[in-house]
């Protein structure tokens, strides 16, 4: 039989609230210490217990870690799903199943039958545990077939469980018993088997949630408030993991950041900008749903010049849409966000390595800007654990823009003759210097608002007023192209056509392009990482002939708010939007850019 | 009055006003604005350490025309709570002085201002009480009393939210109410609360000389200046000061300290009236709807509740002055993280 080595992938069903996510991530973490790159995704639904959910895993040596929709093996512990998920399985393949087939599909797949009742009763599992021991059957028979090294598993596990042994014990028990079940000659000898390689020491694996939430805290977090929804709550919940070992100052004992549950995202964004506003690095987090709560008050950030940071886990919408899957539908929004003329900065950290870095950067950029910082992350990140490269520690000190104390606000009014006004531009780069309460300087204090004001802060209907502010807002936020991330040229084959993405969507896209290479059209790719556009975006659609813009929504936001910026190269901008809650795949994107699937 | 007389702090009346009103003459929450001034002037606070809020309407606008010395931040309608929560955190020596309105408090605000209350966040909160929208011309607002007629909206036909039950149903650790036309009464109150280390809730009935001042209407100054019922005498004693019982020796009276040493001296009117009695507090308040009575005084005071800021280990150095080395985790600790997660 010809051997599939370390390029395979996996589908797992189980049910929701079962407990399977400790058995899924010992076998995701085991094979990543072997070595072997590996990626994985929950697919879960809007439930606490009972309903179906599933984990794939993608086994990639090639590297590739976007998501599949055909699988090698199948894992089914849960009946109800079976005959759907077999259609996911390629012909061929390997079915694992927790009760007998009769013989459905065992002509068209190999079959093995795990004996759970029989394995539980000889671990001498308490019943109890049974609905939660019974997915380390899986993971014992799976290490058999496939090839993975049990004290890989019981390392994780032990990690999981904070090495107590009453908790690893009896999960390694089943683990044991299972896989040594296995002993047949033909059922081991799978078609599907790893080797195990030379670890791979310069990642880690981890999720863009925390990522994020560990970015914070490493640039200088001081607030952030939050208040619970799917898919952004794991990052509040960090803040608070980690706030305690990693923001407590080591002199004092003090609490150098503080993280508070709001009562809604009103609420959180309210105090998020009152915070920042009162010289706290400040930053809320979210999904769709609470950005468009928060668009009011952020509009009013804008207009009185307030930094925070809005970190923002995409999930499907409109409205309560598919709250536990993912999409890039909040771009348009975002970019749109509040009534009246706005813009923001919006950073599109395309892996969790740039979720931790974008985590301290955001910071950097809204004090510099004195200005919200939107980042536009998304389920498929922020909930799933991937390999990335190891956290790297900020390359720079933290910046925190023009804000000035006591002495240097007498010396800033005595070098402008005499005056100061906090939206004045006395630079003349359109940044004014920024003061914050508790100055002991009389002159320090200023009265801000989001209604009409002069460059002293003082309330003004004036019309020429009203235009000088405005027109300097929108001058400051030209400074955004120089402290922004640079898009990056992940492809240059120097090919007329090209691919634009950003965000998560990227692992589908670059994949897409070795296809396309491999069918013989070599296609160049450029990531976007932020807007507003940098020179290096209008130098690419410059330079090609047809471009795609390849994005997890309906309508194809990017692509449009490109046209609407580049309005020259609109007749160049191709549409690849697919939204139906999975992130895109390479095979999708490779279909749609030879036509044979539509998009939209 | 004296310009000239300075306070303790070497600060004259003059250094705690703000520019002109723009609110209409007659206006109540002018007087009120007055009485923050004096207030402020009489307690020797220096205006640096006063941050002022507001939401949107005639009330919100009025942060500006006192303590123009202090920072402010003009919010959204009914969102200045969480605004003030936020900033309040960034240095914890700095007193909260939050101005809202009947709208903005009990009609768009009343979710924001009941988790304020609950979280007891250092701030004294005003509502400028009048039962009308104001700045967008004379509609009902929440508080606006069953049966009132206004010009163009016919009569209200839902019952008023009293604000200061709701803000004790939230466990409100101070509650008070006073009337515009008692300016007296509410220069002492605004000093209470000035001191009092937690949420400080006044509910001043503060007619709208334009839309809502008729005879017989709950928010107008003659139904306040026939109707006001104290329950006490208020007199606030600072910290340094000693209780000069001279000035009440023609009644009992019952002290009241807070946390900061201050002492609020409350006089008997008729009846001896104890409001750390919460029960009593919303008999009170319970009784007073009914009957339609202009209670006003300290209705309700815990002084050792603990604030919101006491739960969050603060240190000594505020928030907001911490250095960049403070706030950013050394490298070692990336590192330990960077390993745990291989």
């Amino acid at each position: 039989m010809q051997k599939i080595v370390n390029e395979f992938s996996i589908l797992v069903s189980t049910v929701n609230g079962s407990g399977s996510a400790t058995a899924n991530n010992a076998v995701m973490k085991a094979i990543y210490k072997m070595g072997i790159p590996i990626s994985a995704r929950n697919i879960f639904p809007s439930n606490i217990q009972g309903l179906p959910t599933w984990y794939s895993l993608r086994i990639s040596e090639k590297g590739y870690l976007g998501r599949v929709d055909e699988f090698d093996i199948l894992i089914n512990l849960n009946k109800t799903v079976l005959q759907d998920d077999v259609r996911k399985l390629k012909k061929g393949g390997l079915i694992l199943c927790a009760q007998p087939l009769l013989g459905e599909f065992n002509e068209e797949y190999h079959v093995i039958e795990m004996p759970v009742d029989h394995i539980l009763e000889e671990a001498q599992a308490p019943s109890n545990l049974h609905v939660y021991l019974m997915n380390m059957v899986y993971v014992g028979f799976l290490a058999a077939l496939i090839g993975i090294d049990l004290t890989f598993i019981e390392d994780t596990l032990n990690s999981h469980f904070k090495n107590v042994r009453k908790a690893v014990e009896p999960n390694m028990k089943v683990v044991r018993i299972a896989h040594d079940l296995v002993t047949q000659p033909q059922i081991r000898d799978s078609s599907f088997t790893l080797q195990k390689r030379e670890p791979i020491n310069d990642h880690i694996v981890t999720d863009g949630n925390k990522a994020a939430a560990l970015g914070a805290l490493f640039g200088g977090l001081q607030f952030s408030a939050w208040y619970p929804i799917t898919p952004a709550t794991e990052l509040a919940e960090t803040l608070n993991e980690y706030n305690h070992q990693l923001r407590l100052d080591p002199e004092t004992g003090k609490a150098t950041c503080v993280v508070i549950q709001a009562e809604d995202e009103l609420a959180a964004v309210g105090m998020t900008i009152g915070a920042g506003w009162a010289g706290l690095r400040s930053m809320t987090s979210t999904s769709g749903p609470g950005l468009c709560l928060m668009s009011e008050y952020l509009g009013l950030a804008y207009q009185s010049e307030v930094p925070l940071v809005v970190w923002d886990v995409q999930r499907v919408g409109p409205s309560t849409g598919l709250p536990t899957r993912t999409s890039q539908g909040d771009l348009s929004f975002s970019y749109f966000l509040s009534h009246g003329d706005t813009e923001y900065v919006i950073l599109l950290p395309g892996n969790v390595h740039e979720c931790f870095e974008f985590g301290w950067r955001a910071l950097d950029i809204a004090e510099e800007m004195q200005s919200p910082v939107l980042v536009l992350s998304d389920l498929e990140l922020g909930m799933n654990n991937w390999m990335t490269p190891k956290f790297t520690y900020p390359d720079q000190p933290i910046l925190r823009g023009k804000i000035i104390r006591e002495d240097e606000i007498s010396e800033l009014i005595k070098r402008n003759g005499g005056s100061w006004g906090r939206y004045q531009d006395v630079d003349g780069d359109s940044i004014p210097y920024r003061t914050i309460p508790g100055d002991s300087n009389p002159q320090a204090a200023y009265f801000a608002r989001g209604t009409g004001h002069d460059a002293f802060a003082d309330y003004s209907e004036d019309p020429q007023v009203w235009q000088q502010e405005h027109h300097r807002l929108k001058r400051k936020f030209k400074h955004a192209l120089e402290i922004d991330p640079e898009p990056v040229l992940e492809r240059d084959g120097q090919s007329k056509v090209g691919f634009i993405s950003y965000g998560s969507t990227h692992f589908g896209v670059i994949e897409a392009c070795d296809l396309l290479a491999q069918a013989g059209q070599e296609i160049d790719y450029l990531r976007i990482r932020s807007i507003p556009f940098q020179s290096q975006v209008e130098k690419y659609l410059e330079e090609h002939e047809q471009i795609y813009v390849v994005e997890a929504n309906r309508d194809g936001q990017m692509a449009q708010i490109l046209m609407l910026n580049y309005p020259q190269y609109a007749g160049k901008i191709k549409k690849i939007a697919c939204l139906d809650g999975l992130s895109l795949t390479a095979n999708k994107i490779y279909a749609c850019f030879n036509g044979q699937e539509n998009s939209i | 009055m004296n310009l000239e007389k300075t306070n303790t702090v070497g600060l004259s009346r003059n250094d705690y006003i703000g520019e002109p009103s723009t609110l209409c003459k007659g206006c109540g929450h002018n007087s009120i604005s007055n009485m923050i001034i004096s207030a402020c002037f009489e307690l020797n606070i220096r205006p640096e350490k006063i941050i002022k809020f507001s939401g949107i309407g005639c009330s919100s606008k009025s942060p500006t025309y006192f303590l123009k010395y202090s920072f402010g931040f003009n919010g959204l309608h009914g969102r200045m709570p969480s605004m003030a929560t936020g900033a309040l955190f960034a240095d914890t020596s700095l007193k909260g002085l939050g101005i809202s309105g009947d709208g903005d408090t009990a009609n768009i605000g009343l979710g924001q201002f009941k988790h304020l209350v609950r979280r007891n966040v250092p701030l004294v909160y005003i509502v400028e009480n009048n039962g009308v929208y104001g700045l967008t011309k004379g509609q009902f607002s929440a508080t606006a009393d069953y049966g009132l007629s206004l010009k163009r909206q016919g009569q209200n036909v839902y019952l008023p939210v009293d604000i200061a039950l709701e803000a004790l149903a939230a466990n409100a650790t101070f509650v008070a109410r006073s009337f515009a036309g008692d300016p007296k009464q509410v220069k002492e109150i605004i000093k209470a609360a000035l001191s009092h280390e937690g949420t400080a809730v006044i509910d001043i009935i503060s007619p709208c000389v334009t839309f809502n001042n008729q005879e017989n209407a709950l928010h107008s100054y003659s139904w306040g200046k026939g109707h006001e019922d104290p329950l006490h005498e208020v007199e606030f004693v600072p910290p340094r000061d000693e209780i000069n019982i001279e000035d009440f020796s023609h009644g009992e009276v019952r002290e009241v300290a807070l946390h900061d040493g201050s002492t609020i001296v409350l006089k008997k009117v008729e009846k001896d009236y104890d409001p750390t009695n919460k029960k009593e507090a919303m008999r009170l308040l319970t009784d007073a709807v009914k009957n339609k009575w202009l209670i006003t005084g300290l209705i309700y005071v815990d002084p050792d509740a603990i604030n919101l800021l006491d739960m969050y280990n603060l240190g000594k150095i505020p928030l907001n002055r911490l250095s960049n080395e403070k706030i950013r985790p050394p490298r070692t600790e990336l590192e330990k993280i960077n390993q745990d997660l291989m």
